[in-house]
C-alpha cells in the first residue's frame, strides 16, 4: 500500500485556519497600531467560524480532511491534514483564543484609553501569529513543514513573555528562547536524520515505511527530547515558571494552555505514528515516568508558591505530566487501537479541559493583579467578596484540575485511572490520585484566602468591569461543562485515525 | 588529492571550532566564529551543495557574526556582573553536547546507503515551473508554504526585537551609526554599496536558474544598506515609517496574493497558472527579496533608541 494525499472538498479550510491569521499579521504591520485591535478581533472571529466548519466537516464526512497545498504530492510537496484529534484541537485553540482575545480588549481598555502602544499592537500581532502556528501544528503532516510551525511558534510565543519590559521578564523570556531553540535545533537534527535514512518526511508515508533501525531510534530520541524542552515536561521545566508568571495574563494565558500543548502533539505524532512498535513502547514507559515525576514534583512546588500566578504556573507543567501517562495507557493490543482505548480519550479531554481551566485560572489571576496590583496569596484574604466572579472563576477551574465532578478534569482523570487500574499500572494509579490531592491543596489555599473575612477593609486599587471577570468564568465554564461527556471513548476522537496503517500497532 | 582536501579541511574545522569554544577574548572568539563560517560554507562547496553554502556563509557566517559583534561592543565595558557557568555546568554541556555528537555519528553511519533521495523527483518535476535550479523549485514551487511561513517567522522575529524598545520611543529609529565614524568604515560606505546592490541583484536574478535566490540575495543588500547606516551616510528608518512597513509587508503580502489566486486560476492554494510559473515566481522572489533585505538589517540594527518623528 502506498501513502496518497487526496484534497478532499473541504480540505481547503485548512489552509485557511493556517493562513487567515497570517493575512492578518501582514496587515496589523502594513496598516499599524490604530486598527490592530479591530483587524485581531475579526480575524479571530473568523478564525473560530472556521476551526467550526472543520469540526461541522468532520462528524458529517466521517473521515479526515486531506489538502495537498499546489497540488504537489508528498513526499515533494507539503499535504495537511486534519483527523478529529486534530479537529478538536483546533476548536479548542479557537476558542481560547477567542475568549482571550476579548478579555486582552476590555483590559487594554482600562490603561491609557486603550491606546495603541508597543504592548498592544505586539500582543495583537503575536496572538494572531500564535493561531496560525498552532493550527498549522495541528494539521501538519510534513516534518519540516511541523518545525516551520514549532519556529513560528517560539518567535510568536517568547516576546509574549516580556511585554512589559521589565529586567525580570526580559531574562525570563531570554531564557525561554534558549530552551525552545535547543528544543528546535534537536528536532531539526532529528528530521534530518529521517529524511536521511527512509527519503520522506511525509508522516503518512513514515507510518508506513519506519521500522527498528538506529538511525530511527536516535533521531526519535533527539527529536522527543527536543519537543520536551518545549513543552516543559520534567527536567525541563526550569523555564516554565518565570516566563508564564511573568508574562501579562492574556499572554499567560494562551501560554499555558496552548503553545506548549503543540509540542506535546506532536510528541503523539511521532510516538503513534513514526515509531515501531518497540521503540514507541520504550519511549512510551519513559515519558510516563517523567510525566509522574512532573505531577508530583510540580503539584509540591505549587503548594509552596507565595505568588498567585507562580503558582498557577507550577500547576501547569504539573498537569502537563497527566499528558505522558497516557503514553503506556493508551498503547491499544491487537484488536484495540490507541485511538479506541479510553485513555485516549481522556488524555484528548485532560489536554482540552487543562487548557479551559488553565486559561480561565490566568485571566482571573489577572483580574486580581489588576484589582489589588499584587498577586501574593497571603494578602489576598477576602478577595472573594470584591470580586466573587473571579472567585468562582477560579474554583471551577480549580474543580477541574482536581478532577472533581462534574467538570472535564474529572472525567479525564477517571478514565486515566481505570485505565492505570486495567492495564496493570498501579504506580500510575497512586499518581494520578496523588496530583489530584495536591492540586487540591492548592486551589483550596486560594480558595480558602477568597472566603476569609478580611483582617481589615479591602482596598481595591482600580474598579475592574465584570466584562473581564466573566470572560475568565465563561473559560471556568466550559472546563465543567466538558464533565457532561459520557465515561466512554468518545467517537469524534477517533475520526480519520482508523484508516491509517499504524506503526505504533504489533 | 581530493580526499587529502577534504581531509585537512575537517581538521581546519574542528581545530577552528575548538578555538572558538576555548578562547576567552570575546571578541577573537567572534571573529574565529565567523571564519568557520566561511569554512562550513567551502565544506558545503565539497559536498556539492552551493545554495547552502551561499547560505551558510550569508546568514550563519556573516548575519550571526555581526550580531555577535554588536552584541560583545555593547556589553564590553560594563563589567561582568553575570556569573559565569560553573565548572560543573560547563562539564555538564560538554558531556551532553558529546552524547548528542556521539550519537549523531552513530546514527549517521548507519544511515541506509545509498541514501534514497528525492533529488531525482525534485528535478523530473521541475519543467511544470519552467524554473532551472531545483532548489527554487523546491522553496517556492514544491514547498513554497515552508517558506511562505518562514517569511513570516522573519517578521515576527523583527515584531519581537522591535518590542523591546521602551513604550516611549517605540516606532522610533535604532542607533547604528558610532560617534565617530571611522574613516575606513566612511569611504567603504561609499565604495562598496554599488558593487554589493550589482551582487545582490545578481544573485535574486540567477536564483531562478542557479545557485543564489531571495535570502543570499537579501544579506547581501542588507548588508550593504546597514554599512551606509553605520558610517552615517543615511540615517536609519523609524520603525513605524510607512515606506519601511510597505518593503516588509511586500514581499510575504505578494506571495499571498499569488497563492490565493491559485485557487481560483489554477489547482489551488499556492499552485501556478501553467506556463505563468516562472514569471509569478521571479516577482514573488523579488519582492521577497527586498522584504529580507530590510527585515535583515533592521534585526541586526536592533530596537529604537530615538522616539519617532511625529
Amino acid at each position: 500500500m502506498t501513502s496518497v494525499h487526496a484534497t478532499t472538498p473541504s480540505g481547503f479550510l485548512l489552509v485557511l485556519a493556517v493562513i487567515l491569521p497570517v493575512c492578518a499579521v501582514l496587515a496589523i504591520v502594513a496598516c499599524g497600531p490604530r486598527s490592530a485591535a479591530r483587524i485581531a478581533m475579526t480575524t479571530l472571529a473568523a478564525g473560530l467560524a472556521v476551526a467550526i466548519a472543520i469540526a461541522m466537516e468532520l462528524v458529517a464526512g466521517g473521515t479526515a480532511l486531506s489538502y495537498v497545498v499546489g497540488g504537489w504530492q508528498p513526499p515533494l510537496g507539503i499535504a495537511l491534514r486534519a483527523d478529529g484529534l486534530s479537529g478538536a484541537m483546533i476548536v479548542m485553540t479557537a476558542l481560547v483564543l477567542g475568549a482571550v482575545g476579548l478579555f486582552a480588549r476590555s483590559q487594554y481598555a482600562l490603561h491609557d484609553g486603550g491606546g495603541a502602544g508597543r504592548a498592544q499592537t505586539t500582543f495583537w500581532i503575536l496572538l494572531l501569529a500564535l493561531a496560525s502556528a498552532l493550527n498549522a501544528t495541528f494539521v501538519g503532516e510534513d516534518l519540516f513543514n511541523l518545525y516551520v510551525a514549532l519556529e513560528l511558534l517560539t518567535f510568536a510565543a517568547v516576546p509574549l513573555v516580556c511585554l512589559d519590559g521589565r529586567a525580570e521578564t526580559v531574562k525570563a523570556a531570554l531564557r525561554y528562547l534558549l530552551f525552545a531553540l535547543l528544543g528546535s535545533l534537536l528536532y531539526l537534527l532529528g528530521t534530518g536524520l529521517i529524511y536521511g535514512q527512509y527519503g520522506t518526511l511525509d508522516l503518512l508515508a513514515l507510518s508506513q515505511l519506519s521500522r527498528e533501525d538506529p538511525a530511527l531510534s536516535a533521531a526519535l530520541a533527539l527529536m522527543i527530547v527536543g519537543l520536551l524542552a518545549k513543552a516543559a515536561l520534567f527536567p525541563l521545566h526550569l523555564w516554565l515558571p518565570p516566563a508564564h508568571a511573568g508574562a501579562p495574563a492574556p499572554a499567560s494565558a494562551v501560554l499555558s494552555a496552548l503553545v506548549i500543548k503543540a509540542p506535546v502533539f506532536l510528541i503523539l505524532r511521532l510516538v503513534l505514528d513514526v515509531a515501531p512498535p518497540q521503540a514507541a513502547a520504550v519511549a512510551g514507559q519513559m515519558l510516563a515516568v517523567l510525566g509522574a515525576v512532573s505531577i508530583l514534583f510540580c503539584s509540591v512546588m505549587a503548594l509552596r508558591q507565595a505568588r498567585l500566578k507562580l503558582m498557577i504556573a507550577y500547576s501547569t507543567v504539573a498537569q502537563i505530566g497527566y499528558l505522558f501517562i497516557v503514553f503506556p495507557l493508551a498503547a491499544g493490543s491487537a484488536d484495540l487501537p490507541p485511538w479506541s482505548t479510553i485513555a485516549w480519550t481522556g488524555g484528548a479531554l485532560q489536554l482540552i479541559s487543562h487548557a479551559l481551566a488553565k486559561s480561565a485560572m490566568f485571566l482571573a489571576a489577572g483580574v486580581v493583579y489588576e484589582a489589588f496590583g499584587h498577586d501574593r496569596i497571603a494578602d489576598l484574604r477576602g478577595f472573594g467578596r470584591v470580586l466573587p466572579i473571579s472567585a468562582a472563576a477560579f474554583g471551577l477551574a480549580g474543580l477541574s484540575l482536581m478532577g472533581i465532578p462534574p467538570s472535564g478534569g474529572f472525567v479525564a482523570k477517571c478514565l486515566l485511572l481505570t485505565a492505570a487500574v486495567a492495564e496493570g499500572y498501579p504506580w500510575l494509579a497512586a499518581t494520578i490520585l496523588a496530583g489530584g490531592l495536591l492540586a487540591g491543596g492548592y486551589v483550596f489555599r486560594v480558595i480558602d484566602k477568597a472566603l476569609a473575612n478580611p483582617a481589615a477593609p479591602i482596598v481595591v486599587q482600580r474598579a475592574v468591569p465584570r466584562r473581564l471577570e466573566i470572560v475568565a468564568l465563561a473559560l471556568a465554564a466550559a472546563a465543567v461543562m466538558l464533565g457532561f461527556l459520557p465515561l466512554r471513548p468518545f467517537e469524534f476522537l477517533q475520526i480519520g485515525r482508523s484508516g491509517v496503517s499504524m506503526a505504533g500497532l504489533p | 588529492m581530493m580526499v587529502l582536501l577534504d581531509l585537512a579541511l575537517a581538521a581546519w574545522l574542528l581545530a577552528l571550532a575548538l578555538h572558538v569554544v576555548m578562547e576567552r577574548n570575546e571578541r577573537s572568539a567572534i571573529i574565529a566564529f565567523l571564519a568557520l563560517g566561511l569554512l562550513l560554507g567551502l565544506v558545503w562547496v565539497r559536498l556539492a551543495a552551493p545554495d547552502v553554502a551561499l547560505t551558510e556563509i550569508a546568514i550563519g557566517g556573516g548575519g550571526t557574526g555581526i550580531l555577535l559583534l554588536r552584541a560583545e561592543a555593547a556589553l564590553r565595558g560594563r563589567g561582568k556582573h553575570e556569573e559565569g557557568a560553573t565548572r560543573g555546568g560547563k562539564l555538564a554541556v560538554a558531556a551532553g553536547c558529546a552524547v548528542i555528537s556521539a550519537g549523531l555519528g552513530f546514527a549517521v553511519l548507519a544511515l541506509a546507503s545509498p541514501a534514497p533521495t528525492l533529488a531525482p523527483a525534485a528535478s523530473d518535476a521541475i519543467a511544470a515551473t519552467g524554473l532551472g535550479n531545483p532548489v527554487t523549485a523546491v522553496l517556492l514551487a514544491y514547498r513554497a508554504l515552508d517558506t511562505l511561513l518562514e517569511k513570516v517567522v522573519v517578521l515576527l522575529a523583527l515584531v519581537g526585537i522591535w518590542s523591546l524598545a521602551p513604550d516611549g520611543i517605540w516606532g522610533g529609529a535604532p542607533e547604528v551609526a558610532p560617534a565617530a565614524v571611522p574613516g575606513p568604515l566612511a569611504w567603504l560606505a561609499r565604495i562598496l554599496p554599488p558593487f554589493g546592490v550589482v551582487i545582490g541583484v545578481y544573485m535574486f536574478w540567477v536564483g531562478a536558474d542557479a545557485p543564489g535566490g531571495t535570502f543570499q540575495a537579501g544579506t547581501v543588500l542588507a548588508a550593504m544598506w546597514l554599512l551606509v547606516i553605520m558610517a552615517g551616510l543615511l540615517p536609519p528608518p523609524d520603525a513605524a515609517s510607512p515606506a519601511l512597513r510597505l518593503v516588509l509587508v511586500g514581499g510575504p503580502a505578494l506571495f499571498l496574493a499569488i497563492a490565493f489566486l491559485g485557487f481560483i486560476v489554477a489547482d489551488g492554494f499556492l499552485a501556478y497558472p501553467e506556463g505563468f510559473a516562472k514569471p509569478l515566481i521571479v516577482a514573488i522572489e523579488a519582492a521577497l527579496t527586498l522584504s529580507v533585505a530590510a527585515a535583515l538589517a533592521m534585526l541586526v540594527a536592533g530596537p529604537a533608541r530615538k522616539a519617532p518623528a511625529r
